[in-house]
């Protein structure tokens, strides 16, 4: 039988005991523990690779187990490959604080807009359904996806490349609210709550702001629904920003508080954490300090394969199918292009439907009849603004912004 | 690209009039369970440190599905659960986390 943290022998730590302290209503401790009846191994650059595959997680499917509380849920690669929109009950989960309300109440539940306005508001769902409605397919990246393939190795979540998914986004743009607030001149970022606090007094709460432009863009959206229906709990039920064409770390689940502010934000999550290096593709070299750091932000190019893995097999003598999906980060995907020669030569891809510059673009490729032996297949994404995947894979130490050329070892039997 | 977003009152004008372009998706009330995620790290009283320390904001679950790292960077893990996030932790048990990181996800350097 395996231990347990005990809450009892640890009063000092007792979630329970935090969590009442903080009054937070509606948390519930489960009893039950993930139970692993199945795992999967990650190709990522070193050990572990095993992680539990895991069902136990409330609207949600088979999902990869990377921590149980708060959860981080990585969405297998295979589901990729069955649709450029990743279903709900399987699309990545990534929370940094334990404290997260499992029980929300849709008609109780307000919307507030303050600070630097003419007008505070407090809105509820219904007047947010009330407001022109705005749809858009998006990919919602984690700025540590693939983190896992960094070397040296960074510490942080060991995601493979499962912590982004694509959804079609409903809701409200962001820009409405806030003109029906009346934003005061002089207003200089806005910044996002949501309802998940820290699990410790004075710690950080994890908040996240934009420029006041950016956030009246016109883009920026708070949506209440993703591929058509409400938001699973886990991916930030009732009301998630969306912030087209950026990490994730942008993206406040729960969100229950938009605050307009007249100068720059610089709480933790933004001045420290969520900061790369202000050098091209984020890269410095192991070791190097005295770098100038800045909040992360634009998302860049990246293509993946989805119907064969690293170090699968194919028969020799037959043509095949070789397929996947790409992205352009901030722009749209302008062409993917395959290279069976290590670099030197690349074919077009074809691309699937286009859902809209900020989406997954299915492309594929046949190739010709492999001979037999080792095959190496790369692929690049290359997005509107003529960004291109780098052959070389960056290097921080946080783990974030990797997009080098994705290359799978194939054999041909 | 502006023009991917459409606003439904604009594109719909018409249809809107009587009935929405589509229904407002309902949104309705939703209350789960999580997981309690409260394994113990292994290793019997090496690990009495780690588990008096380490559990109380996250699941012992993504510390052991951390790469091997330098002493170094183990040290400045916990110290940064100390100051960044107010980790309640005695000084006296920061050598023990240390040594049992160091130990089972230690890259000898
Ligand atoms: C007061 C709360 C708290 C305690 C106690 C705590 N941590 Fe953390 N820890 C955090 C938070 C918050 C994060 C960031 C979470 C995230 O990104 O999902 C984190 C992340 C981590 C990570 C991932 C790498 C990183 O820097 O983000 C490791 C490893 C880790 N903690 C180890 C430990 C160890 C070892 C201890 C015991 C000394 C400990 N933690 C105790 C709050 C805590």
């Amino acid at each position: 039988m395996s231990q347990h943290f005990d809450h009892a022998r640890f009063p000092a730590l007792s979630r329970r005991a935090m969590l009442q302290a903080l009054g937070v209503a509606g948390l519930t401790l489960a009893g039950s523990s993930v139970r692993a009846d199945q795992s999967i191994r990650l190709p990522i650059a070193g050990e572990p690779r095993d992680r539990p595959i895991t069902h136990d997680f409330p609207q949600k499917g088979s999902m990869i187990l990377q921590r149980t509380r708060p959860p981080l849920l990585e969405t297998p690669m295979e589901v990729f490959d069955r649709g450029v929109f990743t279903p709900n009950d399987q699309f990545y989960v990534r929370w940094h604080w334990a404290v997260i309300p499992t029980s929300v109440d849709a008609d109780a539940f307000r919307l507030s807009v303050r600070g630097h306005v003419n007008q505070a508001l407090s809105l509820s769902i219904g007047d947010l359904l009330r407001l022109p409605r705005v749809e858009l397919a998006a990919v919602n990246q984690c700025s540590g996806n693939s983190r896992g393939f960094f070397l040296p190795r960074v510490p942080g979540a060991q995601w493979a490349h499962g912590a982004m998914g694509n959804a079609q986004w409903t809701g409200v743009l962001l820009k409405d609210v806030l003109d029906r607030a009346g934003v005061k001149p002089g207003a200089v970022q806005v910044r996002f709550n949501g309802l998940d606090e820290p699990v410790v007094p004075d710690a950080p709460d994890f908040r996240k702001s934009l420029d006041i432009d950016h956030a009246r863009d016109g883009e920026v959206m708070i949506a209440f629904a993703m591929n058509g229906e409400q938001l699973p709990l886990l991916n930030g039920f009732p009301l998630r920003l969306i912030v087209p064409g950026w990490y994730s770390t942008y993206w406040v689940k729960m969100l229950s508080d938009i605050e307009v502010l007249d100068r720059q934000d610089d709480n933790y999550w933004m001045a420290t954490a969520y900061t790369v290096p202000d050098t091209p593709h984020a890269n410095i070299k192991p070791g190097q300090t005295g770098v100038k750091m800045v909040p992360i932000s634009r998302m860049v190019p990246r293509s993946f394969f989805t119907n064969v893995a690293d170090g699968a097999s194919l028969p020799a003598g037959a043509v095949a199918t070789i397929r996947g999906i790409a992205f352009g980060g901030d722009a749209g995907v302008a062409k993917v292009e395959l290279s069976m020669d290590d670099g030197r030569t690349w074919q077009p891809a074809t691309l699937g439907e286009d859902h809209g510059k900020y989406s997954f673009r299915r492309w594929q490729v046949d190739i010709p009849e492999l001979t037999k032996g080792g095959h190496s297949l790369m692929v690049r994404c290359t997005n509107t603004a003529g960004d291109i995947q780098p052959a070389a894979s960056n290097w921080n130490t946080s783990g974030f912004m990797r997009n080098v050329v994705e290359t799978v070892q194939l054999t041909a039997i | 690209m502006r023009h991917l977003i459409f606003v439904v009152g604009t594109s719909f004008a018409a249809l809107l009039a009587s009935t929405p372009a589509w229904p407002a998706p309902a949104i309705t009330s939703t209350t789960v369970e999580l997981p309690a995620g409260d394994a113990l790290f292994p290793g019997g009283p090496e690990a009495d440190a780690i588990n008096n320390n380490c559990l109380a904001c996250h699941s012992a679950d993504m510390v052991l599905n951390q790469p091997a790292l330098p002493r170094s960077t183990w040290e400045s893990e916990v110290h940064k659960m100390i100051k960044v996030y107010g980790a309640p932790v005695e000084d006296s048990d920061v050598p023990a986390i240390v040594d049992y990181l160091a130990k089972i996800k230690g890259s000898g350097q």
